[in-house]
Formats: C-alpha cells, structure tokens, sequence
C-alpha cells in the first residue's frame, strides 16, 4: 500500500543551552505546543515523558561537563500526528542497539536506572536513534493522537 | 537563580518518616531533593521511610533512579522504603521500571498511613 508523505500542518523549533533547569522548559514547551491537537491529558503526560527523557539525554550524557546546546522540532500533521526531534551536537553513542537496552546505563554512579529510552519506546507509537561518535545524536519520536494503534 | 521546583512536608512517629513530595521530579530536582533527603534520613534514621508522591504531578526516569538510590540507602540503614499515593501518570512510571520488586507501593485503594 503506497504511504503519500504528509506535510506539517504546523511546526515548532526550540534550541536551547544544555542545562538542567532547560529539561522543565523543554517538555513544557512542547506540551503547550501539542496542546492545539487537543489531545488527552494521558497523551500530553505521554509526550513530556518522553520529551524529558530525550533532552535529560542531552544534558547529562552528549556534553558531560561541556557547554553545548539541544534543538527540539515538533512536527504537527493533518492525520493528529506528532513528530519529535531532539538533536545534539555532542559526544555520540558508540552502540545504539546496545544503549537502547532496558537498563543499560554509561554513568552508574549518577543514580541513572538506564530506562530513558525504554520510557521514550513505551510511551511513544516510534522511536529512531541515530548516532555518530563524535559528532552527536537524533532521537525522532512519533505519537498519533487519538485511538492510533499503539505498542507497548 | 535557578529555581527548585519541589517542596515536602514531613510526619514522624516511633521509626516511621513520611515525608510527602510535591511539584516535579526530574534530574534537574533530583539533584538537591537527594541532597535533602540524605541528610533527613542519615539524622533520623527511620526504621520505615515513606515518600508520599501523592502531590508529585511529574516524574520520569530520573525520579526512578531516586527512589532507587533511596530504596539503596534504606537498606545499608537497616531500614525500608514505601512509596504512597503516586498518581496513576506516576504509578505507570513506576510499574514500567518494575519498581514493585524493590520498594512497597501503597495506593489510595488501601490507605494505611496516618
Ligand atoms: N544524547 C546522548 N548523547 C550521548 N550518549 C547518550 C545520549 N543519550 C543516551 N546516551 C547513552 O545511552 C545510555 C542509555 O540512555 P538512557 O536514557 O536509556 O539511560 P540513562 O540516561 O543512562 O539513565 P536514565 O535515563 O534512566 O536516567 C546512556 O547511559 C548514555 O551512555
Ligand atoms: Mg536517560
């Protein structure tokens, strides 16, 4: 069955420094952004989830000590869908299949469980990592808004 | 200044502490709520700890990883960790990361503290 690509009906580009206090900021942005699909309050609870988990990434494991910044692209299309995008420009992960795992976690000592991505896979219908060491990492997330078939 | 969005509200008697969370929990909280915390439980030294997470409206796995070093610090203590009247968003966080296996979670449908 031939899929037509959908174009955006609207759309939200958020960069900001990769600082702690930047997780609250970024998750509530884009839930007031969502807020337009009128989706379920499970739903939004969903996204900031998710949202947290992927910036909280940023922050603590792509620049470590550094100074370095994150860019979210929120994606709206006409079928009540939602596209996800958080970017950085840090140090990469060697094995995505690997850090993907329930529980696999590079810093112990912080108190980490190693669940992010696991919450990011649950709580969103899609997620992609994409990764180059060095040079940072893509995390895309989709969620469809109202009864859309859903994994878990 | 870079604000803090928790605060707590404490209850002790003979060897229980609750101490009741509220706002949300994430890494950038987690960070000073554990430093709170620790220094809480390493002056009383309950025999029973219970974070009542009823007024928690946010948390993910950076909350998890909290109650877990907690849950840790409880036992080398002597003592254990329950946690009360999450919230269902909150609950489903924590039954994802399989919580119910280290810690005892008490929700409203049977009420047991106060
Ligand atoms: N943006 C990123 N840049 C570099 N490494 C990352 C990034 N995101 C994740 N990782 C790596 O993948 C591992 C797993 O990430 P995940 O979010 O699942 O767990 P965690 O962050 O270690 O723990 P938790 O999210 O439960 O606090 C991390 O420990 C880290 O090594
Ligand atoms: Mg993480």
């Amino acid at each position: 069955m031939k899929r037509t690509k959908q174009e955006a009906i609207n759309f939200a580009v958020f960069r900001l420094p990769a600082l702690s206090v930047n997780e609250g900021v970024a998750r509530a942005a884009v839930a007031a952004f969502c807020a337009q699909m009128a989706p379920t309050a499970t739903e939004l609870s969903d996204i900031k989830c998710a949202v947290s988990e992927a910036v909280t990434n940023c922050v603590v494991h792509a620049y470590r000590e550094r100074a370095g910044h994150f860019t979210v692209t929120v994606l709206l299309f006409p079928d009540r869908r939602v596209r996800i995008a958080v970017r950085d420009r840090g140090c990469g992960i060697p094995d995505v299949k690997k850090a993907r795992e329930p529980l696999f976690t590079t810093d112990a000592a912080g108190e980490r469980s190693g669940m992010g991505f696991t919450v990011m896979e649950s709580f969103m219908d899609k997620l992609t990592v994409r990764s180059v060491p060095g040079r940072g990492t893509l995390v895309v997330m989709e969620k469809q808004f109202g009864g859309g078939a859903k994994r878990t | 200044m870079i604000h803090t969005d928790y605060h707590w509200e404490i209850r002790e008697r003979e060897g229980l502490l609750v101490v009741r969370l509220a706002g949300e929990i994430d890494h950038h909280n987690a960070v000073r709520l554990r430093g709170d915390v620790d220094e809480l439980l390493l002056g009383k030294r309950p025999r029973r700890l219970v974070l009542d997470l009823s007024r928690v409206d946010f948390m993910d796995s950076a909350g998890v990883g909290f109650l877990m070093g907690r849950y840790r610090l409880m036992q080398e203590l002597g003592g254990v960790l329950a946690v009360k009247s999450p919230t269902p968003r909150v609950e489903k966080m924590l039954r994802l990361c399989g919580m119910e296996r280290f810690m005892e979670i008490e929700t409203d449908r049977k009420e047991t503290e106060r």
